[in-house]
């Protein structure tokens, strides 16, 4: 990806075709790890190792996050529903705002951050110190090894890290509003779940299976398809970042649509 | 050479890369035990041509064959098969940083045997002393020097027993105790008659002490081929440039 402003500048049509043929290859790279993913050897210790590098070492972001937002919305829902004097329902909007939109887009938004820059960078120096052309040297298929279990790694860890920062975030409007109004932890939870109905909690939380496939994907392809060097390397992780979290809010928007038309009693 | 069939052949391959054309309509053949070492100029597509041998690049137009299996029409599950019969050591040993010297040399036996891990464990030890290595198994590739790096990337190209070996640039950046001992290493696997090699270099002295073949590129051609002696009475003068660098001329 050598996209630039001073290419849309100089020369709008060949940045449209760069754009066009990069999109290209991505998709012909999805492709070839989708194929790759139903292949024999199906790398499980590889896919386990990754899961735990993307999600185990994700969890004190997410964590400290998830309690943060949590806190922030709080105060937020608070200084609104205090003028309705609908106190009662602090709890019950903060889960909604959790549950439905906030923990699994900003879990999305954060994991393609550490993970998605890692992949990048990781990959891209593998391309650029010649270990991709070593791993297929010694008959192993490196979109297989490398991208199929990253992006499985990501798509099992992110609805993981997603109910994680949801609780996070229920833990942290919890802290706030005890602090202020005393509530007790059962009556918080109770009030915050008595709302909600397990399909408005297993839609939105599936749904980061997808933003999971996406980080995988677009980091993999652009650590894997990295030249020149050390900038190289940069290039490939800050795109890989930026590319993945322009795709994964547009891909939220198509998502949440589809929830609607599709299951109008799950969507919040 | 006559009279024994080619283990590699290279038909009429060319290579461009961006219009640039790297290599034009290159054939040569290297018999089955034998070493060819292919000479050139920095970019004259030297390790393109190893490339294009591994299956890692696809040639523009002619055909690759290595024994029956033309290489460069292989499905990628039939190339991933072939390559278990080749080895490639790259330039920079192109060692897998996230595993210790150990692991990279065993990394292909725990993918493609079913040998038991203490068995491993023995044939790395193994294969790591006859490069000189036994005692640096934990070592990380980048506490390593680059010769150490070289041989840990020969012990790790080695460890399936290839029939093909494939040398990337053996003695760059390398003294000459060094390189040296990398000549030896291949020298013993050439008495042993198993294993085909093709080495890409611009070290003369190694190129005389090891090739049974050589093949010299300029400008993506070949411009000359065959034995230390023949291309000793060459008349082409990039080729005459080349010999007489190990002679002080």
């Amino acid at each position: 990806m050598t996209i630039s402003m001073s290419a849309l500048e100089t020369n709008p049509s060949g940045l449209i075709g760069t754009l066009f043929e990069e999109a290209g290859l991505l998709s012909r790279f999805t492709l070839q790890a989708v194929r790759a993913a139903f292949r024999r050897p199906f790398e499980f210790g590889e896919i386990i190792q990754q899961t735990y590098a993307v999600g185990w070492r994700s969890l004190p972001l997410i964590l400290t996050s998830g309690a943060a937002i949590g806190v922030v919305l709080s105060m937020h829902t608070r200084a609104v529903m205090e003028r309705f004097g609908a106190e009662s329902l602090i709890p019950s909007a903060l889960a909604i705002a959790l549950i439905g939109e906030t923990g699994p887009l900003m879990t999305g938004l954060l994991v393609a951050g550490r993970v998605g820059a890692g992949i990048g960078a990781e990959l891209g120096g593998m391309r650029v110190t010649e270990q991709i052309d070593a791993l297929e040297s010694l008959a192993v298929d490196s979109i297989h090894y490398l991208a199929v279990t990253r992006i499985i790694a990501c798509m099992i860890a992110l609805p993981i890290l997603t109910t994680v920062m949801n609780f996070a975030g229920l833990g942290g409007g919890f802290l706030a509003e005890t602090a202020i109004s005393g509530i007790s932890l059962k009556l918080y939870f109770h009030h915050a779940f008595e709302t909600l109905d397990l399909l408005e909690y297993i839609l939105p939380t599936c749904k980061t299976v997808v933003f999971g496939f996406i980080i995988g994907t677009v980091s993999s392809y652009l650590g894997y398809t990295a030249t020149g060097g050390s900038k190289g390397i940069g290039r490939a992780s800050t795109m890989s970042v930026v590319l993945s979290s322009m795709l994964l809010i547009f891909i939220n928007v198509l998502l949440v649509r589809i929830i609607f038309i599709l299951f109008p009693a799950g969507a919040l | 050479m006559t009279g024994v069939l080619p283990t590699i052949r290279f038909d009429g391959v060319s290579k461009s890369f961006g219009g640039k054309r790297v290599l034009d309509n290159v054939s040569f053949d290297v018999p089955q035990g034998g070493v060819c070492c292919i000479l050139g100029r920095s970019g004259t597509g030297k390790s393109v041509t190893l490339k294009l041998l591994m299956g890692l690049l696809k040639p523009d137009t002619g055909k690759i064959f290595m024994n029956d299996l033309q290489i460069e029409s292989l499905d990628s599950a039939r190339l991933v098969k072939a390559r278990k019969a080749m080895g490639f050591l790259f330039q920079y040993s192109a060692l897998f940083d996230s595993m210790t010297v150990a692991e990279n040399v065993a990394f292909p036996l725990r993918r493609h045997t079913s040998m038991s891990e203490s068995a491993i464990q023995v044939a790395v030890k193994e294969r790591l002393a006859a490069v000189g290595l036994e005692n640096d198994l934990d070592q990380m590739p980048l506490e390593l020097s680059g010769g150490m790096r070289k041989r840990a990337g020969l012990a790790r190209a080695l460890i399936l027993d290839p029939s093909i070996l494939l040398v990337d640039e053996p003695s760059s950046g390398l003294d000459p105790v060094t390189t040296r001992e990398i000549d030896t290493l291949l020298l013993s696997l050439k008495s042993a008659g198993n294993t085909t090699i093709v080495v890409v270099t611009h070290n003369m002295t190694s190129a005389r002490r090891i090739g049974d073949q050589l093949v010299v590129l300029s400008e993506g051609h070949i411009v000359a081929q065959g034995n230390v002696e023949e291309m000793d009475q060459s008349k082409i003068e990039v080729v005459r440039q080349f010999m007489s660098a190990t002679r002080g001329d």
